[in-house]
């Protein structure tokens, strides 16, 4: 279970947003939503252990979770706006441990020894997405996941979200575009 | 993922990227073989200065991949990646530092037998002229690695670069051609090589903390 309390963020002399409070049970999903700027990528980024944290605390099973960031690390599964693919790597080298079962869930397997250079945007997409099926993270934070993604992907990472939430994973993904993530709570930021 | 998948994993694509790693050694060589159209061909003045020869070419050749050590991770993402392994900042830095040391200074310190050889060195010299630049080039990763995280987000941050490192070589050179000098002219080389071996030990554990400490403060 992954509590915010009261947590905000200011970069410079900006308030960026916040404080804010919220709670995802095991689980559950939480959708971010908010206008351009309104801090949806800062707040991923925080409770990822990435950001800096101006106030308030965030904690997992009641323990302080940004305590020691590289051990909150190991639970967290990122997807930014970029999607870290090497190009001079075949996808399954870009996968590293666990390839398979995130080729298989992204229906790349058959490009598995393709170097990246070859994929097109969407390709590359979709291999960002299949690495979070490579290692059993609990925490999927997600930035505009679905981005550039054709209709049989989406449904594909719906199936992915759908197990990953059956196994007690927890969902936050900041999303302009519908996502298959049916009974989400909704986290609107001004 | 480990230490050890990171190295590896840098290796392959340093390898994939081949004529970026052999640019440094390249750079290395020819500069090196630019000195005697310099200063001329007398085979006791090249002699003479060999040792000093290589260890600047050595110091500005290792200089040259810093540049995109993080850079490249930093611009497509994977750095974020890095963070989120499970493994402290400090021993990502390391990992960089090691990768760093195998696709650079492991080539300079083969390159560096032949191209004595060229400067007319003294074959007897050459050994600990070799010993000193096996610690010294570990150093120079390190001081590197430690820059190069320092500058990343930074603008013309490959500028910067040079300027920050540069100076904290210093000691490196000085002990580094001392020790050859020494043997060349019959005195106790072990003083000065040990020195770089204690400033070996006292950078493995400090350029990783404060490399780990840099890349975190640029992922914020």
């Amino acid at each position: 279970m992954l509590d915010v309390q009261e947590i905000a963020a200011i970069r410079g002399e900006q308030h960026i947003f916040g404080p804010i409070s919220f709670c995802v049970p095991p689980g559950g999903a939480t959708v971010l939503v908010g206008p351009n700027g309104s801090g949806k990528s800062t707040l991923l980024r925080i409770l990822a252990g990435l950001g800096r944290i101006t106030a308030g605390v965030v904690r997992w099973h009641g323990r302080d979770a940004l305590a020691d960031r590289a051990e909150h690390g190991a639970r967290v599964a990122y997807v930014g706006h970029l999607d870290a693919v090497k190009s001079a790597l075949t996808a399954r080298e870009n996968l590293g441990a666990g390839a398979d079962i995130g080729l298989a869930a992204m229906a790349l397997a058959h490009l598995a020894d393709q170097p990246a250079r070859f994929f097109s945007a969407g390709q590359k997409r979709r291999l960002a997405l299949a690495r979070l099926a490579c290692r059993a993270a609990p925490i999927w934070l997600l930035d505009e996941p679905t981005l550039g993604l054709d209709t049989a992907s989406v449904a594909r990472f719906g199936d992915m979200l759908a197990a990953h939430r059956a196994t007690g994973g927890i969902v936050l993904a900041a999303t302009h575009l519908p996502l298959p993530l049916p009974d989400a709570a909704e986290l609107r930021l001004a | 993922m480990t230490l050890w998948m990171i190295v590896t994993r840098d290796l392959r694509l340093s390898l994939r990227h081949g004529a970026d790693t052999l640019a440094a050694l390249l750079f290395f060589v020819i500069t090196a073989a630019l000195f005697p159209l310099a200063i001329g061909p007398a085979p006791e003045t090249l002699a003479r200065l060999a040792p000093g020869i290589i260890w600047v070419c050595a110091l500005l050749a290792a200089l040259l991949p810093l540049d995109r050590l993080f850079g490249a991770d930093f611009d497509d993402g994977t750095l974020d990646l890095l963070l989120l392994s499970g493994l402290p900042a400090a021993l990502v830095a390391l990992a960089k530092a090691i990768v760093h040391w195998l696709v650079t200074g492991l080539p300079l310190l083969v390159a560096t037998i032949p191209l004595a050889l060229m400067l007319n060195l003294d074959p007897d010299v050459l050994p600990v002229l070799l010993a000193g630049l096996l610690p010294g080039t570990a150093l120079l990763s390190l001081f590197g690695t430690t820059g190069a995280a320092l500058v990343l987000g930074a603008r013309r941050g490959g500028v910067l670069l040079p300027l920050l490192v540069l100076p904290l070589t210093a000691p490196l050179l000085i002990f580094g051609v001392a020790a050859a000098d020494a043997e060349a002219t019959g005195q106790a080389s072990a003083a000065p090589l040990l020195f770089l071996t204690a400033l070996l030990a006292a950078a493995l554990p400090l350029c990783p903390l404060a490399a780990g400490a840099a890349l975190r403060s640029a992922a914020e």
